[in-house]
């Protein structure tokens, strides 16, 4: 744990090149399903054991990367190479270094847990002897326990998860790729699930993707955001996080008669980016009297309660006050613009 | 060759767990029971399997793509094919494993039928020579087929759609002969040698199910000629290429 955690810091400063290795080498990868673009110009670079999400919106291009870097479908433009292989030349050595669960979870509905599981460690390569060994170990890790000799297709979906994360697992591959792994079920299971794959983490270079903010920056050491089939943003979660925190919505409904008093008002405190009327609740507000407002903060701890203040001091009626989250396409327009903004 | 194992013997425990193998073999012996019956209750009948014979090549052009229809649409629907694809495995190991595990069905059913031959040997005095040639060709008659069939369903997720492509292409070949009339001499001439066997004139008391101009028919009469053997490789040569080369055609689009 000790070497993984010099090994991030070491990233962090930027002299990371002497104690690295590179395990993933992505090279001006596009990749074309007939003209239309799903990834379009990408490069990166991940070393062993490093910890990576793929964040983006649905369509962006998270499962066509993962599909290249699983030799199922072959890039239309640049290279790729993994632990030193051609993603093209070398496929056969290559799909031995790696586990995949692909975004469907596909299992054979008709063979029993342990059956699948041994099958599939068996078609990667693994003696019988090392299958014994190795799968009582992969139902404990996955708790599976209880439904070894289920028919997979009888499983309940977290657990069809967890069956498909055992075979990616199972052979102890140098490269995990996970591709949402916590879509379709239940938050507990979500939990659940997040909690096993970070455990995963440590002994694996684990890629895994998600639309989902939080959970990135829960399990991964690094975020990969990608939109429209480019990459917008690389960097660690909390970097991230402070990058998208940089304004946060308000949305306000007060009862005045003076919209112009109001929004003065609330400019001349510190900590406010931009004050403006709501237009979406303008047409369907019924009543006159209220005026909503949509206010654009800094991050402060306390910007709720000092708006809520003021409006009450100056004798408005405060009706409704509350923070709007960001959508993820915000996220992701905060994260374009940022980067446009730096060239 | 160990992973060819590896797949077959999956396939085939899956077979035999599915009521799909029990349903196919119980309508192939009712089926060619019915014509072997039909062919040795005449008062002057010749004590020979041919009966069999024509309802098995007439009926396997629908049992064979039945048999194989699920073994790569189904990995397709369930998306199992990503996972066996971006596995160690080669195209042509999973193709001529699962190849092999309907082979092995067809070959069990095929060994169910043995008691005709029996009954044949106990109420008359069969010719044992056209018995063992006619096995011979029907086994090589249905590895053509279920090549054909494996084709079929490595052409989309559905299975339905793999059983009446695969079905429609034996047809094809079934009635070749027709068309091939129709077409002048000399196509007629290569047309002519692609037939695949059967005959759609089933109920014919000459020939049952078995074209004569066909490659079977020799087969049935006991001879074995190197042409009829080389055609029913080639079937199922060229159509488990064609089968390892459409899996393997993901990996240039």
């Amino acid at each position: 744990m000790f070497w993984l955690s010099s090994l991030f810091c070491n990233r962090f400063y930027n002299f990371n090149q002497l104690s690295n290795i590179t395990m993933i080498k992505v090279n001006n990868l596009s990749k074309y399903y007939g003209d239309y673009p799903a990834v379009i110009n990408i490069s990166f670079e991940l070393n062993k054991g490093d910890i990576v999400g793929l964040l983006g919106p649905n369509g962006a291009g998270k499962t066509t990367t993962m599909r290249v870097l699983t030799g199922f479908t072959p890039p239309t433009e640049g290279d790729v190479t993994i632990g030193g292989f051609d993603i093209i030349k070398n496929s056969l050595e290559i799909r031995k270094l790696i586990g995949y669960l692909p975004e469907s979870v596909p299992l054979y509905q008709d063979m029993e847990v342990t059956d699948y599981l041994e099958f599939m460690g068996k078609i990667r390569g693994m003696s019988n002897s090392k299958i014994k060994k190795r799968l009582p170990e992969v139902i404990e890790i996955i708790g599976l326990g209880e439904y070894r000799n289920v028919l997979v297709g009888k499983l309940s979906k977290g657990y069809r998860q967890r069956t498909g994360i055992a075979q990616a697992i199972l052979h102890e591959p140098k490269i995990l790729i996970l591709d949402e792994p916590t879509i379709g079920i239940d938050p507990v299971q979500v939990i659940e699930t997040r909690g096993l794959i970070k455990e995963l983490g440590g002994n694996h270079t684990l890629i895994l993707s998600s639309h989902i903010l939080p959970e990135v920056s829960m399990i991964c050491k690094r975020v990969l955001v990608i939109h429209e089939g480019k990459i917008v943003a690389d960097d660690k979660p909390s970097v991230l996080s402070e990058k998208l925190k940089t304004s946060e919505q308000i949305e306000l409904s007060i009862k005045a008669k003076n919209i112009n008093e109001i929004l003065k008002e609330l400019r001349n405190l510190n900590f406010i980016v931009d004050a403006r009327q709501s237009l979406t609740n303008q047409e369907t507000s019924t009543s006159d009297e209220n005026i909503n407002l949509i206010v654009e903060v800094k991050p402060e701890n306390n910007a709720q309660e000092i708006i809520a203040k003021t409006i009450i001091e100056k004798g408005w009626g405060l009706i409704r006050l509350n923070s709007i989250p960001m959508t993820l396409e915000e996220i992701f327009m905060h994260v374009t613009t940022d980067e446009k903004q730096k060239k | 060759m160990k992973n060819i194992f590896l797949i077959a013997n999956k396939e085939l425990k899956t077979y035999i767990a599915s009521p799909m193998a029990y349903i196919v073999s119980a309508s192939f012996l009712a089926v060619t029971g019915f014509f072997f019956v039909a062919s040795v209750s005449d008062a002057f009948a010749e004590a020979s399997i041919r009966g069999f014979l024509a309802g098995a090549v007439f009926f396997l052009i629908f049992l064979s793509p039945a048999i194989t229809m699920r073994l790569l649409s189904e990995e397709q629907k369930l998306g199992t094919l990503e996972l066996l694809l971006t596995s160690p495995l080669k195209e042509t190991e999973i193709v001529i494993g699962k190849f092999l595990a309907a082979f092995s069905i067809i070959l069990l059913m095929f060994s169910l039928t043995i008691y005709y031959t029996i009954i044949l040997l106990i109420y008359g005095v069969p010719d044992i020579g056209p018995i063992f040639t006619g096995y011979l060709g029907l086994i090589l008659y249905a590895a053509a087929t279920l090549s054909v069939g494996l084709f079929a369903s490595a052409l989309g997720p559905n299975q339905l759609v793999s059983l009446v492509v695969g079905s429609g292409i034996l047809t094809t070949l079934t009635f070749i002969d027709f068309i091939a009339d129709r077409l002048t001499p000399n196509i007629a001439k290569i047309l002519n040698q692609l037939q695949l066997g059967g005959s759609f004139s089933v109920f014919d008391q000459q020939s049952f199910g078995i074209s004569e101009g066909g490659h079977f028919a020799d087969f049935a009469r006991g001879i074995i000629s190197i042409g009829d053997i080389t055609y029913y490789f080639s079937i199922t040569l060229i159509f488990l290429m064609l089968t390892i080369l459409i899996l393997e055609s993901r990996r240039w689009r």
